[in-house]
C-alpha cells in the first residue's frame, strides 16, 4: 500500500480559520470572473455557495441555472472535502468560474489527494429496483456532475488536482 | 438541525424549519428524524416546502431516513421546490419515494394509497 504524504500547502492557519470573514476572500473581477477561496469544511462550503448564488445573480443568470450551477458546484467541492482533503481539514481550494454563452465554465484547484488511478469516477447510477435495506445512500455526485456538465477534464499537475468544466444554460441542456 | 413535527390524523408530518439539507447536517438530520420517526404511527410525511437545497448528502440522508424507518412506516415527501425536485429527478430517487404535491394532497386519505 502506498503512503501518501499531503501536501497542504492551502492549508491555513487555524487563526485564520476561527474568523468567517477572513477565511473566505471572494474577489469580484471585471470581466464576470469571479475567484473564490473557498475552506474545505462542509461550512465552507456551504459559504462559498452563497457567495456564488449572490454573483451568479447579479451576473443575470436565471433562477434555475443559478440552481443548477449551485447544483454542480457543491457536489465538485463536497467531493474534495470528503476524499481530496479527506485528513486535511481546513485546507482550501481555489475556484474560479467566469461566464460562457449563458452558463458557466469552472475551473477548481486543490491540492489534496489525487483522483483514485488518476482518473475521474465514473459515477455510474446504482439501481434502486432492489429491497428497501438495499438502497443507495450515496454515490450520487459524480453522476449528478457528469449529468449537468460538458467538457470535464481533470489533470494532475504539480501536486494540484484542477478540475475544468461547463455548466451549460438549461436551454442547451 | 431543527425538524418541526405535528401529528395530523393519524399521519406525523416533519418539516424542516432550515432551507438546506446539505452535506453540513445531513448526520443531525438522519439523526433527527431517527429520534422522531421512532414513534410514528403507520405513515410519516417529509414537507420539504421550505428547503430550496438539498446535495447527494441530504438526498442519503433522506433516503437513509426511510430505511432506517424500515417496515413500520412508510415515509413520503411533499412540496418540493424545484430545485430539490431535480435533485430526486435526475437521481431517479422520484421512483423510489411517493412525492405529493403539497401537504394537502398527502394528507388526503386516498393519498395513502399513491
Amino acid at each position: 500500500m502506498t503512503i501518501w504524504t499531503l501536501p497542504c500547502s492551502r492549508k491555513r492557519r487555524m487563526d485564520d480559520l476561527a474568523v468567517g470573514s477572513v477565511a473566505q476572500k471572494m474577489t469580484r473581477l471585471p470581466e464576470a470572473r469571479l475567484q473564490l477561496d473557498v475552506v474545505a469544511t462542509p461550512l465552507g462550503v456551504r459559504r462559498g455557495l452563497n457567495e456564488i448564488r449572490q454573483t451568479l445573480h447579479l451576473w443575470g443568470m436565471g433562477h434555475d441555472d443559478i440552481g443548477t450551477a449551485e447544483m454542480v458546484l457543491a457536489e465538485v467541492m463536497n467531493n474534495i472535502v470528503e476524499h481530496a482533503y479527506a485528513d486535511c481539514a481546513g485546507a482550501s481550494m481555489l475556484l474560479s468560474a467566469w461566464q460562457w454563452h449563458g452558463g458557466l465554465a469552472v475551473h477548481v484547484v486543490d491540492s489534496g489527494l489525487p483522483m483514485p488511478d488518476g482518473k475521474l469516477p465514473e459515477g455510474q447510477a446504482k439501481p434502486l429496483n432492489v429491497d428497501l435495506t438495499e438502497l443507495p445512500e450515496g454515490g450520487f455526485g459524480w453522476s449528478l456532475i457528469r449529468e449537468l456538465t460538458i467538457d470535464l477534464n481533470y489533470c494532475r499537475s504539480d501536486g494540484e488536482n484542477h478540475l475544468r468544466f461547463r455548466v451549460p444554460p438549461s436551454g442547451l441542456n | 438541525m431543527e425538524l418541526d413535527h405535528e401529528l395530523k390524523g393519524d399521519v406525523l408530518v416533519i418539516t424542516p424549519a432550515d432551507t438546506r439539507i446539505d452535506a453540513a447536517v445531513a448526520i443531525q438530520f438522519k439523526d433527527r428524524m431517527r429520534e422522531l420517526c421512532s414513534a410514528a404511527g403507520s405513515r410519516i410525511v417529509l414537507d420539504l416546502g421550505q428547503v430550496d437545497f438539498v446535495d447527494s448528502s441530504g438526498l442519503g440522508a433522506i433516503v437513509a431516513a426511510m430505511k432506517q424507518i424500515g417496515a413500520s412506516a412508510r415515509l413520503e415527501l411533499a412540496s418540493l421546490t424545484p430545485n430539490v425536485a431535480k435533485v430526486f429527478r435526475l437521481t431517479r430517487m422520484d421512483t423510489v419515494f411517493s412525492i405529493h404535491d403539497d401537504l394537502d394532497s398527502a394528507l388526503q386519505p386516498k393519498a395513502a394509497h399513491g
